[in-house]
């Protein structure tokens, strides 16, 4: 079989779920499930950002919605009053989100993990204070409202179902760039990493350049997955970027598991998904999220899924590990060969 | 002028250095954060209201009752934080203790309301609500007795740690807790205690800040509760002295920045400062034992 038709068949159960996800605005015409599931694609993102520094780098980051808020502020503001088009705008929020997060984490990685997480709890505070305070900037508590609807090369993105089909489009291309990259020599490095941080380093890891890459790049997915939701609810208030909603992406991880990419997509959905099924639970969301993060920490710390790496592969079209030959010519068994951190 | 606002800083910075102790002594014994400490002092609050509202206006019986609400709060979290985690890493029983303060916001505001509470005055008038002029300056006798706690907690603190046996096991524990263990030292009680003596540190400060501003609300030790841990943070997480110092001054900083007209800024002073700490001198500004390596890059 030639190799692109085997990757076809190898994923053609995550063809399957993008097919069907694909149809539900043809078949489901309730604009609300549309809107939930909108919901569920921004937090789906948000938790898989900080899968990367949470779950594949082990430090505990716990002001990210700090990012999210900088790429949504920052998304309306491009747009405006600096009359970017969406897209452009859409980068621009990334990228100041992850500015902001390079001047967070390159000084505070160098120091032990805890540090990195207290700073990002400052930052978040800091964040949020001024997103209240400033208000020429971020019109203070009373937020920014009106903003434009995205505009994608001609396509006007209006209706419920139009802003659904956006949000895969972004979530199947983090998911996408995510795996990729944590098959890279990149991923491998993070895992080393989070293992045993003198090893890898041991091993020629230069560990704090790593950590800082990957909370930059952590921070712009957050950065767009802010500005998706700034232009989809067109209204932020700085309530929306407080602590809290860090302690839920938080949540979202714990149940869901970290460390792979389906952990946190699982998370993201239920967390999402209970509140808006069980109406009544709508007022104790907070205890409920709560209330996760301790029984999952006490009885189950690596989530529903578990610590494995679940692949919607399917195994019998995969290609076959590369045999490597090692001292010489002799071929050795796999139990014996060295582990490579190249990729 | 200058001079009260010296003192309305020193309250409140009295108050920060009671939280920032709380935290210490559990950052310096279990070498873990706790992001419940907030939630502890908002929960001694609640008691002293009610003790007053329901009892009688006694502070002092308020503050009784708070210290033994806190401390057994402060046992269960550590049971369920660090007690059942101790070979987790530290993230996860960090992770439990946000979960602790989450839920605890939320079981008060189911049980007291959303709304803010405050004593009514008939009950504060009870409570000798004076003032008195210390070389024209106008302290009013409630700024007298939060500092005059705080001041005896600290006192009572200092001597429990250098001066007891029990306070040298909790030193011989922070330093290193294997070697303690090996000592004899029964290692699980003496968490329980630190994290008690820590917790009954944060109750009291609740019930000064409740009666003092006499607002009571559920979210009313998130702010504080982070603030306090900037000013630990400041101090170095592992200092006691560091802790009080650098309470006092967030304090006095965030009074004189209301003062200059930048009133917007005033929350942000603590945590701005943690960030520069952080940044520029991470083992604290008055650098003790250095406890976490700072590596070179």
């Amino acid at each position: 079989m030639p190799k692109p038709v085997r990757e076809l068949l190898a994923n053609s159960p995550c063809l399957a779920i993008l097919i069907g996800l694909i149809l539900v605005p043809q078949i489901v015409s309730n604009l609300y499930v549309l809107q939930v599931m909108s919901f569920m694609g921004i937090y789906v993102m948000l938790a898989l950002s900080l899968n990367l520094l949470n779950g594949y780098l082990g430090l505990l980051s716990i002001g990210h919605a700090a990012f999210y808020g900088i790429g949504a502020y920052s998304s309306a503001k491009l747009v405006m009053e600096a009359g970017f088009p969406f897209l452009a705008a859409m980068l621009g929020a990334g990228a100041v989100s992850g500015f902001f997060g390079y001047f967070i984490a390159r000084p505070t990685l160098r120091l032990s993990g805890i540090y990195m997480t207290l700073a990002t709890l400052g930052f978040n505070m800091v964040l949020f204070l001024v997103l209240q305070n400033w208000m020429s900037f971020t019109n203070g508590p009373l937020g920014i409202m009106n903003i434009p609807g995205p505009v994608i090369l001609g396509w006007k993105v209006d209706s419920r179902a139009d802003y659904y089909y956006l949000m895969i489009i972004l979530v199947v291309l983090t998911l996408v760039s995510m795996r990729r990259l944590m098959n890279s020599r990149f991923g491998r490095a993070l895992v080393a990493i989070r293992e045993n941080e003198l090893a890898a380093e041991a091993a020629g890891v230069h560990t704090t350049r790593y950590k800082v890459q990957a909370f930059v790049l952590s921070s712009f997915y957050a950065g767009v997955a802010g500005s998706f939701y700034a232009h989809f609810v067109k209204f932020i208030s700085p309530d929306s970027f407080y602590i809290y909603e860090s302690f839920v992406l938080l949540a979202m991880l714990a149940l869901g598991g970290q460390g792979n990419l389906i952990g946190p997509v699982v998370g993201a959905c239920c967390l999402i998904v209970i509140p808006e099924v069980f109406r009544f639970l709508q007022e104790y969301r907070m205890f409920v999220y709560g209330g996760i993060l301790v029984v999952m920490m006490l009885f189950r710390r690596q989530g529903i899924l578990g610590g494995r790496d679940y692949s919607l592969r399917l195994p019998w079209f995969q290609e076959k590990p590369r045999q490597v030959y090692l001292r010489g010519d002799k071929f050795l068994p796999e139990e014996e060969q060295t582990p490579s951190l190249g990729g | 002028m200058i001079l009260e606002q010296l003192v309305n800083g020193l309250t409140q910075g009295a108050v920060y250095a009671l939280l920032a102790l709380g935290f210490t002594m559990i950052f310096g014994t279990l070498r873990m954060v706790t992001f419940a400490h907030g939630e502890v002092y908002m929960i001694g609050a609640y008691v002293g209201f009610e003790v007053i509202r329901l009892i009688s206006p006694n502070f002092f019986l308020a503050l009784a009752a708070a210290l033994a609400a806190t401390a057994l709060l402060g046992i269960i979290i550590e049971i369920l934080a660090f007690h059942f985690l101790r070979d987790a890493p530290h993230s996860t029983s960090l992770l439990v203790t946000i979960g602790v303060s989450i839920v605890l916001v939320n079981a008060t505001q189911l049980l007291w309301g959303p709304e803010t509470l405050a004593l009514p005055h008939a009950l504060l008038d009870r409570m000798d609500y004076g003032e008195v002029e210390i070389g024209g300056v106008y302290i009013t006798y409630f700024q007298v007795l939060v500092m005059g706690v705080t001041v005896l907690l600290m006192l009572i603190l200092y001597f429990f740690i250098n001066r007891t046996r029990l306070g040298m096991v909790i030193r011989a524990t922070a330093q290193d807790y294997e070697a303690a263990y090996a000592m004899g030292v029964n290692v699980d009680l003496v968490f329980m205690v630190a994290f008690a003596v820590g917790s009954m540190l944060g109750g009291v400060a609740g019930v000064l800040v409740g009666v003092y501003y006499n607002l009571f609300y559920p979210t009313m030790g998130g702010l504080y509760g982070l603030k306090a841990f900037s000013a630990a943070v400041v101090g170095g997480l592992t200092s006691l002295p560091g802790a009080v110092v650098s309470g006092l001054m967030i304090g006095v900083v965030e009074t004189f920045t209301v003062e200059l007209g930048t009133s917007s800024l005033r929350h942000m002073v603590s945590f701005l400062l943690m960030i520069l700490i952080l940044i520029f001198r991470p083992s604290g500004l008055f650098r003790g034992k250095e406890l976490v390596r700072v590596r070179g890059d």
